[in-house]
């Protein structure tokens, strides 16, 4: 390995192949902004300019800087302006922008920054010591297990229901699933509940929901309710993390790092469901009264999933380097640009070209270090834009939420939609429902209704619950995530009560 | 399939052609000044590499001098026809990609319009379907699988990542009516992608996989899976030890295609230009390069070909689909 290392290490360190990483970082940041463009769409934009290079470890290193700097990027607009343009930066956006609404911004991008470090780099590590075992652990889930596990993911809305809230968090989680269900079904190729529109035949778009549950009410918020608002015309205070706080996230980055990584590690899974998962545990198991600050801006919450997503997308390359199977769509198009530079990833690889295997391992390393060094500076600067004015901000919220709808598609009713679900969700807002639980159930219903339709198919039946202990566990898992938050709740509860009465 | 298909890369590589083969295309065998592609679905997915890919070639080896390509997603692609159908006067310079899914989706009423109410150009590439099982499956052959579906039709289940009804599904069922099974019995379970349905295939979810031969294809020389059946009509160069279903005496081939459509009504000798165009593509290097780089098989069929063919693939998809209730 140390062998190996040394290799990745000298070809990581020429000058060629540092300026590719710096530049990979900052085109990933700046365009990964965009909502429309997630890692996904940036990669397949930067594969020709990796191609003409020639060099297929120059051509890793240049991939690896752009993606992980677009996911930092979709980091910073989930966070300062509510618009998470991919669904792994969802989460991020529960904490992170509450925080940058109480002036924060510059302390939350920074947080997201050293979460995202942390996440990539001991991903990387357990990448690097534990791949080759690691493909029998990338096949050790069936679509029952897949099942179980987005129900452990949507306990993540128990955040959402507060006091009195919890009603309207389901009523809205249920919606979230519903309209999951547009569009073809996994079971049928019939289309489901379009009247008829063809538009709806693939169903809701996630980038248009996304905008219109976040961006877009917030931006109207900031119209209609100006008073609201003062929080994020201060000055951009708080840049810096204190000492508590370090102590306090960084064992949520610890545990975060690894589970989100193994996470990653199942093709089925990702850093979505890294993210939601992430969220859903650091906050259950956080003490009662850092639990009622999630969802608040929480720099627990903020870190929780910046991580996890973070460790998921270094775990995806476990199934394309070890089996060449693409667990993700940004994996998906990476095995193309392998293939386009005659590097055909699975389990030979690092036999027979450890060299790559190793440039693979090194990118990562030096792309999350790399985004480290250039973002950290930069913090300040980027964190400025919500000083600009209101009157300029929300024309450019607004193009930007727009934009990014209609980019990727290329569809004008998405637009439609958009300002329709926003209008909607505006409404939603000002009737004190939470829009998260929407966007959760929304994402996860997807997936939940695949694996379900699947285990349900291969089991005939609902069997498979109990005849797989696997799925029986995380469902357990499932239902205490659930029910211990209303337990404690109970019985803290009960013991106010008891003092009361003792007085 | 999708994730050999590169779409913004081409995009970009055609930008820079455009540039680029400016001057070169002066040599006298350019066939047309100009095509714009339509792409029925959003960036990046195989229509769009499809028709970047197209357009690269085209305009790098000389044959057009420029290309350029609008993505128009909606109803599965039922959007883009739809549009050319309906606004086909103003199309004659438009080219939209197209694949086996029209004829399916054509059938099942998704899209109101078929591929008679446009004009057939050509098809260019194509992709055999295959029946693949993990390495340490003890099928070794389509006679193996066939008598495993005899023994328990119900654990026996395959998988692809298509929905039901759709391409992967139809090939499961083609391959086993021509076997002389019930293609109703079996079990098909429907994934979202190609690579996860490998992916579960690989941890024994599921007893076999039917996808495209090309996403296989790499997964079979390295060991982690065995292609038992392929849906050619003889062996492919690309997996040498691979036996077609004829081989085995399952009598059936399928091939899924992609290729072009014009708007209905387009002048005779537009056509021959851009079938001329396509059909001088496959002799130069600049296409050699584009079809390497994708992995793509040329599978060329122009004009009355094409019309023949799509027929008999819809009677044969229709057909099978009557038999599934689909229809």
């Amino acid at each position: 390995m140390l062998e190996g290392l040394l290799i990745g290490l000298q070809t990581a360190f020429s000058v060629q192949n540092l300026l590719m990483v710096i530049g990979g970082c900052l085109i990933g940041t700046f365009i990964g902004m965009l909502p429309g463009l997630g890692p996904m769409s940036i990669i397949a934009i930067m594969i020709p300019v990796a191609i003409s290079l020639g060099d297929p470890s120059a051509a890793l290193i240049l991939l690896a800087g752009v993606y992980y700097g677009a996911i930092f990027g979709g980091s910073t607009s989930s966070i300062l302006l509510n618009a998470p343009g991919v669904a792994g930066t969802v989460a991020s956006s529960f904490d992170g922008y509450p925080m940058a609404r109480q002036g924060k911004a510059g302390k939350a991008l920074t947080i997201a920054a050293i979460a995202s470090f942390a996440g990539g780099t001991v991903g990387a590590i357990l990448l690097m010591v534990f791949a080759p075992a690691l493909s029998s652990v990338a096949l050790l889930f069936h679509s029952a297990e897949y099942f179980a596990l987005m129900v452990v993911g949507l306990s993540a809305i128990a955040a959402f229901a507060g006091t009195g809230q919890v009603a309207k968090a389901l009523i809205m989680t249920v919606l979230g699933l519903i309209m999951a269900t547009v569009g073809e079904g996994a079971l049928f190729n019939l289309p489901r509940f379009t009247m008829g529109v063809m538009d709806l035949q693939s169903g809701f778009g996630f980038i248009t929901l996304a905008m219109a549950m976040f961006a877009l009410p917030e931006a109207l918020f900031l119209v209609l309710k100006p008073k609201d608002m003062k929080g994020s015309e201060g000055d951009i205070k708080d840049l810096r993390i204190s000492r508590s706080e370090a102590k306090a996230i960084a064992p949520v980055i610890g545990r975060q790092s690894i589970q989100g990584f193994f996470i990653g590690v199942l093709p089925g899974a990702g850093a979505t469901i890294a993210s939601f998962l992430g969220y859903a545990v650091e906050r259950n198991i956080a003490p009662k009264h850092e639990q009622d600050e999630f969802g608040k801006g929480s720099i627990k919450g903020l870190a929780a999933p910046e991580t996890a997503n973070n460790a998921a997308c270094t775990g995806s390359f476990v199934p394309l380097l070890t089996l060449g199977i693409p667990g993700s769509g940004t994996t998906a198009i990476l095995l193309g640009a392998l293939i386009a530079l005659n590097v055909t990833p699975g389990p030979r690889l690092m036999l027979d070209e450890p060299q790559i295997f190793w440039a693979v391992i090194m990118s990562m390393f030096i792309g999350n270090l790399v985004l480290l060094i250039l973002n950290l500076p930069l913090i300040p600067y980027i964190a400025k834009i919500l000083a600009v004015p209101r009157n300029y901000l929300i024309p450019f919220i607004l193009f930007f939420t727009l934009m990014g709808a209609y980019i990727g598609q290329n569809n004008a009713t998405e637009l439609l939609l958009l300002v329709g679900f926003g209008i909607c969700a505006t409404a939603l807002k000002f009737a004190d429902y939470p829009l998260a639980p929407l966007l959760i159930g929304f994402i996860l219903g997807g997936m939940m209704e695949d694996n379900f339709s699947r285990s349900m198919q291969l089991y005939d039946g609902i069997a498979f619950i109990w005849e797989r202990p696997m799925t029986l566990a995380l469902l357990v898992i499932a239902a205490i995530l659930i029910i211990l938050p209303s337990y404690r709740n109970r019985r803290a509860r009960a013991r106010a009560r008891g003092v009361a009465e003792g007085d | 399939m999708s994730y050999f298909k590169i779409g913004r890369q081409a995009f970009i590589a055609a930008v820079a052609a455009i540039g680029l083969a400016g001057p070169a295309s002066a040599d006298g065998h350019q066939v047309l000044d100009s095509i714009h592609f339509l792409i029925p679905g959003g960036a990046g997915g195989g229509w769009d590499g499809t028709a970047r890919g197209t357009g690269e070639a085209l305009t790098e080896a000389g044959l057009v001098g420029t290309a350029s390509y609008e993505n128009m997603s909606g109803g599965g692609g039922g959007k883009a026809i739809g549009y050319l159908i309906e606004n086909a006067d103003s199309n004659h310079g438009t080219l939209m990609v197209n694949s086996t899914p029209i004829v399916i989706r054509s059938l099942t009423g998704v899209f109101p319009h078929n591929f008679r109410d446009l004009t057939l150009v050509s098809g260019t590439i194509g992709d055999y379907a295959a029946i693949v099982v993990g390495k340490d499956s003890p099928v070794n052959s389509m006679a193996d699988l066939l008598a495993a579906f005899d023994a328990n039709p119900n654990d026996t289940a395959i998988g692809g990542g298509s929905v039901p009804g759709g391409m992967d599904h139809l090939v499961a069922a083609m391959v086993m009516e021509a076997a002389g099974k019930d293609a109703l019995s079996v079990k098909y379970i429907p994934y979202d992608a190609g690579g996860k349905a490998m992916a579960a295939l690989l941890s024994g979810e599921i007893a076999a996989l039917s996808t495209g031969f090309s996403e296989a294809v790499d997964l079979a020389g390295a060991g982690e899976v065995k292609i038992i059946g392929v849906t050619a009509p003889e062996r492919v160069g690309a997996a040498p030890d691979a036996m077609t279903m004829k081989e085995q005496g399952i009598d059936t081939t399928f091939v899924n295609w992609r290729g072009f459509f014009a708007a209905p009504g387009l002048p005779d000798e537009m056509k021959a230009k851009y079938q001329d165009a396509i059909a001088k593509m496959y002799d130069t290097s600049e296409w050699e390069k584009v079809r390497a780089r994708n992995g793509w098989v040329n599978i060329h069929n122009s004009g009355d070909d094409f019309l023949a063919f799509l027929e008999n693939q819809e009677k044969v998809i229709g057909d099978l689909m009557k038999k599934l209730g689909f229809l």
